[in-house]
């Protein structure tokens, strides 16, 4: 329902351009702009692989009221991970947990909602590269999400009812003897050309 | 209640849904039968026409059963959706965010407030001057000056066609005419001269359709579809003189004026789709546009036609 509601409210359809919905164990990433991210990257997947796909979520803002933690705990089943690195353990290994019980992730490589409207993505954090690493198996799937910085910008909390675009790209291959900057790069790319992607 | 007090409406009413029922049957059917490229595309056509009347038919006969607020407010809600379309594909900024909430929810309900509580006077310049003030100012005062002139510019021009132009359309309901009481049929009239004169172009195009008129804005758009059009729809208009307060005379010439105006609405709204890269407004039916697809020539037509009605038969 409250997918329902979220597609309603940003008319967002999700646009597969270089892949299906399809039942396989996937990490989609995306870019960061707004709260509705990824609230509309779940309300894009039909409901089978929604059930199975859980956003990753910092836990220094998402736990910090009893409503966030509501939303991001029982609604979309959020990893939650240590952005601040309070423990010893490794920040991945909630991720990595939800990938070994076979559920689909949705991350936000840059790290933190951009602000700059005129600003291109920011660097990619190394997580990715090390669960590409570690998980060969899973698909890694870019994903462009158009307008969410104008229908609710990071610091506003009045929603527009401008219309988002989800484009799910083509997975992204494996290449061997990659550095994890050039790894890392190629990914941000993968993401920023979706924007001018042709239907 | 008896709704359609006037029993030839009615009729006209009865023929209209007759005519939609075949439409979405032979839609349906050609859809499924269909099996080149082109026959499809008439298909969706056709499938994709029929719905927008099946919607326009629903609001015409919900405003004359709801009343002139739940007319406000469907063509409140049409203007919102359209409005919508045209700001998700504007360049606005950042600072234009509050801009855009005072846009959406507060100009476009007053609008349609001020229509239903009949102040003409003031429906017929909030937006234009004191919406216009609001929004230059506001985006002001966020203190963000690149692109300035253009960010105002198409937020104006958005509120002026989704909501301001369209607004007219519903006004027709509140115009005080002597010795007429059917100022639903107004509107029914001016839907069905656009809406006919829409499919006679596209007919009469694809029959002899050898001129354009701007080829490079709509490819669709031909010297002989405009005018094979125009006299179509000013004869259905003609024919249609007793359910308006005008002679067949002037029925054909207001009927000619929509048509003139409802073109001039379609090609500029392509223009904009064209300088934007895209070939529809929106996806609300899926695969077939969006609002502002539907109602481009509506927009244009619908204030003209209101003020020649308002000067010549209105008491004002």
């Amino acid at each position: 329902m409250i997918a329902a509601l979220v597609r309603l409210l940003t008319g967002a359809q999700g646009r597969w351009i270089g892949c299906a919905p399809e039942p396989i164990q996937r990490i989609y990433f995306a870019n960061h702009s707004s709260h509705l991210d990824f609230p509309v990257i779940w309300a894009a997947l039909p409901d089978a692989l929604r059930a199975r796909t859980r956003p990753v979520a910092a836990r220094d803002y998402w736990e910090s009221s009893w409503l966030r933690r509501y939303l991001a705990e029982d609604v979309f089943r959020a990893v939650m991970i240590d952005r601040k690195r309070q423990s010893h353990e490794s920040p991945l290994l909630p991720m990595e947990r939800a990938l070994d019980a076979g559920d689909s992730l949705i991350i936000f490589p840059e790290g933190t909602r951009r602000i700059d409207e005129d600003a291109g993505l920011a660097p990619f954090k190394p997580g990715l590269y090390h669960l590409a690493l570690h998980y060969p198996q899973v698909q890694l799937v870019p994903v462009h999400l158009e307008n969410l910085n104008r229908i609710l910008p990071k610091g506003e909390f009045i929603v527009l009812p401008l219309i988002a675009v989800v484009r799910f790209g083509k997975p992204l291959p494996r290449l061997a003897d990659e550095s994890k900057q050039e790894f890392l790069e190629r990914a941000r790319a993968a993401v920023a050309a979706l924007e001018d992607a042709p239907e | 209640m008896m709704i359609f007090s006037d029993p030839r409406t009615r009729y006209l009413l009865a023929a209209i849904v007759t005519l939609l029922v075949l439409g979405s049957v032979a839609g349906r059917f050609l859809e499924r039968r269909a099996s080149t490229e082109r026959a499809r595309a008439t298909a969706d056509n056709l499938v994709a026409r029929t719905r927008a009347w099946w919607a326009m038919i629903i609001v015409f006969v919900g405003a004359e059963v709801a009343g002139a607020g739940a007319s406000a407010i469907l063509f409140g809600l049409i203007s919102f959706a359209a409005l919508r379309e045209m700001l998700t594909l504007t360049l606005t900024r950042r600072a234009d965010h509050h801009t855009l909430f005072a846009v959406f929810f507060l100009a476009t309900p007053i609008q349609y407030w001020l229509i239903y509580t009949r102040a003409y006077g003031l429906f017929a310049i909030f937006i234009p001057v004191y919406a216009f003030l609001w929004v230059c100012i506001r985006s002001t005062i966020a203190g963000d000056y690149k692109d300035y002139l253009e960010r105002v510019a198409k937020i104006y021009f958005a509120l002026m066609v989704a909501v301001y132009f369209l607004s007219h359309a519903a006004a027709l309901l509140d115009l005080d005419i002597p010795d007429f009481h059917h100022n639903v049929n107004l509107l029914f009239f001016l839907a069905i001269v656009v809406q006919f004169s829409d499919v006679m172009q596209y007919v009469w195009g694809k029959l002899l359709g050898t001129h354009h008129v701007a080829p490079h804005i709509s490819p669709n758009k031909t010297w002989e579809g405009l005018v094979g059009g125009a006299i179509s729809a000013a004869a259905a208009g003609t024919v249609l003189w007793w359910m308006t307060p005008f002679s067949p005379w002037q029925a054909a010439a207001m009927a000619l004026v929509i048509v003139v105006m409802g073109f001039g609405g379609g090609i500029v709204m392509s223009a904009v789709k064209r300088d934007a890269g895209i070939k529809d407004y929106g996806r609300m039916i899926p695969g077939h546009g969006g609002m502002m697809d539907r109602i481009d020539s509506l927009c244009f037509a619908a204030p003209v036609f209101f003020h020649l009605t308002r000067y010549y038969f209105a008491i004002r």
